[in-house]
């Protein structure tokens, strides 16, 4: 079996699942009423999840390119680095300053410019506090939003 | 001539200045390569909330017409389409900038956009009124399977595959059934505290487009982009306009197809360019010039891109179905607004209505204007490094999620749906079908509701919803877009399989 197959494969097992889910959440839950409109949708969803996982087990479905392990390693910093900003930072540290410090390490970590030069670190820190000051008066200023205040802003 | 009376509120201060700011944005989102005119339009979204629903609706829709006009500065200097609805303008464009006529391409340009965007914005006009007094004739049953056609339509048209367009459909009609029940107060699918209140339609608008664009962006790594600006040298405006004066068929070419493409709900911009560019050079006596730099190639599908916009709102505000991926976040737009599209929009909202789509009427020209004087400068903020622009969108859609409702759930829910949309994507799912699905659901779902009350109390369940012209005419709509596409791959398949047995013999 390749790779993008199995891919395909085991995509279509976890969309299936999901489907088979909202089936029998949907049929078994009271009140009967409030459930009548999933039980109509889950049944199209789980006709296509079963058609989609037959053609994936066959070799028949072939859309998309998958997820290679170059693309995997070339994200996987900036996406741990989005998690961290949004599930633990923004509250913590304060929108502000989290949104800062992501903006300046999501910039500095694909910056093709070398990371040892300091005329290069004075350009990324400039960036992200000219965009932040322009978030700042959108947001703060402007339309008035109210952030979650943290250790430092 | 109703339109006529509210043409003053598009002058006033506010709204004239949000025209202008949406008009010159868009022109520079559109321009930037990977922002296309949907997520700009989702990004845009939480700043309308601070606004009046037409002021919000002004933004937006100058957003929409100018984002899908911008993407051809990219398309012309740089060969990059900034919006899918560009590529057949990077064919003869770029060659023409390449050949010393970049000034040349971007007025043609502009100027085929505005007098395409023109008619289809007079199509919008003088069109929706009278589909609107058409839809006076739908009752519950009918909007229901009005709503279950345009997320099938948008399934098997927007998608690669028919049977992961119609999957991401149902996964849209599931998680707009997340949260509380409206008759019966019901808890249904809710895993997660952040998802008591439902799916937040910003916030998943947010998610779905702009995160995994940026996801998109990471995955190319740190690599070095050396995008090459070609000179633009200075060109009369007038000799631009002869030229366009002197285009007549490859102009009506476009602006017919665009506007024809825009009412069909679901098949968008990128399918009008490359249609009208592939009919201009059908009926083009100098056929073996396009693709050489050739004028007609740009006016034939800047014209139809933009005469598209217009008419992607006709089956939007009469009957809820989005002609277009970015008319389907619009349509998030409106509702949010508490503006519901369909047969009494003109009666009971005439002001707001009337004055945004003569606002889109001024913004074609405010587009065009702006359009020839700020190219240049477009695309050198198009130019923006690629880790900027993912570190700014990121920013942004935390930004712009929260402020929903200042509440950290809808930015978990807006990077939970990013992460996963970004997943689907790569095995050839489409967003456009799963946001239809979820703002159409709750549409979907109350008129099956209601109308299985109706037929309960006339003792006709099944006859209510499959009985009558109207309902039969719909399901067969629902079936034959499920079936057109199901062809539609079959022979896709057929050819790439031939043309891989070809190639085998070949070796």
């Amino acid at each position: 079996m390749t790779a993008g197959r199995a891919q395909h494969l085991i995509l279509s097992a976890i969309i299936l699942l999901t489907a088979l889910t909202v089936g029998w959440l949907s049929f078994t839950r009271e009140p009967a009423a409030a459930f009548l409109f999933p039980r109509l949708i889950s049944i199209a969803f789980i006709l296509l999840a079963v058609w989609n996982f037959v053609r994936a087990a066959l070799g028949l479905a072939k859309t998309g390119g998958g997820i290679d392990r170059t693309t995997l390693v070339n994200l996987l910093p900036g996406v741990v680095v989005m998690a961290i900003y949004i599930l633990l930072g923004a509250r913590n540290l304060g929108f502000y300053a989290a949104s800062t410090i992501t903006f300046l390490v999501l910039y500095s970590i694909y910056d093709p410019a070398p990371l040892t030069s300091v005329r290069d670190w004075l350009k990324r820190v400039a960036i992200s506090l000219a965009f932040m000051a322009i978030i700042y008066i959108l947001f703060a200023l402007t339309l008035q939003v109210q952030t979650p205040r943290g250790i430092l802003m | 001539m109703e339109f006529l009376a509210y043409f003053g509120g598009v002058f006033e201060p506010v709204a004239f200045m949000l025209l202008l700011c949406g008009t010159i944005g868009g022109l520079i989102l559109g321009a930037t390569p990977g922002l296309s005119p949907t997520m700009a339009v989702a990004l845009l979204i939480p700043f309308t909330f601070h606004l009046t629903p037409v002021h919000g609706l002004i933004l937006l829709g100058a957003a929409y017409t100018s984002t899908v006009a911008g993407g051809a500065v990219s398309a012309i200097l740089l060969k990059i389409p900034g919006a899918p609805a560009n590529i057949a303008t990077a064919l003869d464009g770029h060659e023409m900038a390449r050949q010393g006529n970049g000034a040349r391409a971007l007025h043609l340009s502009f100027l085929s956009s505005g007098a395409g965007g023109i008619i289809g914005v007079l199509l919008l006009i003088f069109l929706t009124p009278l589909l609107a007094k058409w839809a006076l004739a739908f009752g519950p049953s009918h909007l229901f399977w009005l709503a279950i056609l345009g997320v099938t339509i948008i399934g098997s048209l927007d998608s690669k595959s028919f049977v992961k367009g119609l999957l991401s459909g149902c996964l849209g009609l599931w998680l707009a059934m997340i949260g509380y029940d409206d008759i019966q107060g019901a808890q249904r699918f809710i895993f997660h505290s952040s998802l008591t209140g439902g799916i937040n339609i910003v916030a998943a608008l947010i998610g779905l487009f702009a995160i995994p664009q940026v996801i998109n962006m990471l995955a190319k790594g740190r690599k070095e982009t050396n995008l090459i600006t070609l000179a633009v040298n200075h060109q009369s405006l007038a000799a631009s306009f002869r030229e366009i004066g002197s285009n007549p068929r490859a102009l009506s070419i476009g602006t017919i197809i665009g506007s024809i493409v825009g009412l069909i709900p679901g098949v968008g911009g990128q399918i009008a360019g490359l249609l009208a560019y592939d009919q201009a050079q059908k009926f083009s006596p100098h056929k073996d010039k396009f693709g050489t730099g050739h004028p007609e190639g740009v006016i034939a599908a800047e014209s139809a891109n933009n005469a598209m916009v217009g008419p992607s709102l006709v089956p939007l505000l009469t009957l809820s179905i989005p002609g277009s991926p970015t008319a389907a976040v619009l349509l998030g737009g409106l509702l949010i607004h508490g503006i519901f599209p369909g047969s009494d929009l003109f009666d009971r909202h005439p002001d707001v209505i009337w004055t945004f789509i003569n606002s889109m009427l001024v913004g074609q020209i405010l587009m065009v204007v702006f359009g020839i004087y700020t190219a240049v400068w477009a695309a050198r903020i198009a130019k923006a490094p690629v880790p900027v622009m993912a570190a700014a969108i990121t920013v942004l859609a935390v930004f712009g999620s929260y402020s929903v409702s200042q509440s950290m759930g809808n930015v978990y829910v807006m990077f939970v749906l990013g992460i996963g949309m970004w997943v689907l994507e790569r095995f050839g799912f489409s967003a456009a079908p799963l946001v239809l699905g979820l703002i159409l659901g709750p549409i979907a779902e109350a008129n099956f509701i209601q109308g299985s009350m109706i037929a309960t109390a006339q003792g006709t369940q099944w006859s209510y919803f499959l009985g009558g012209p109207l309902n039969l005419l719909l399901i067969f709509l629902v079936l034959a877009s499920i079936g057109y596409s199901f062809r539609a791959n079959m022979l896709d398949r057929r050819r790439r399989s031939a043309s891989t047995d070809d190639r085998s013999d070949a070796t």
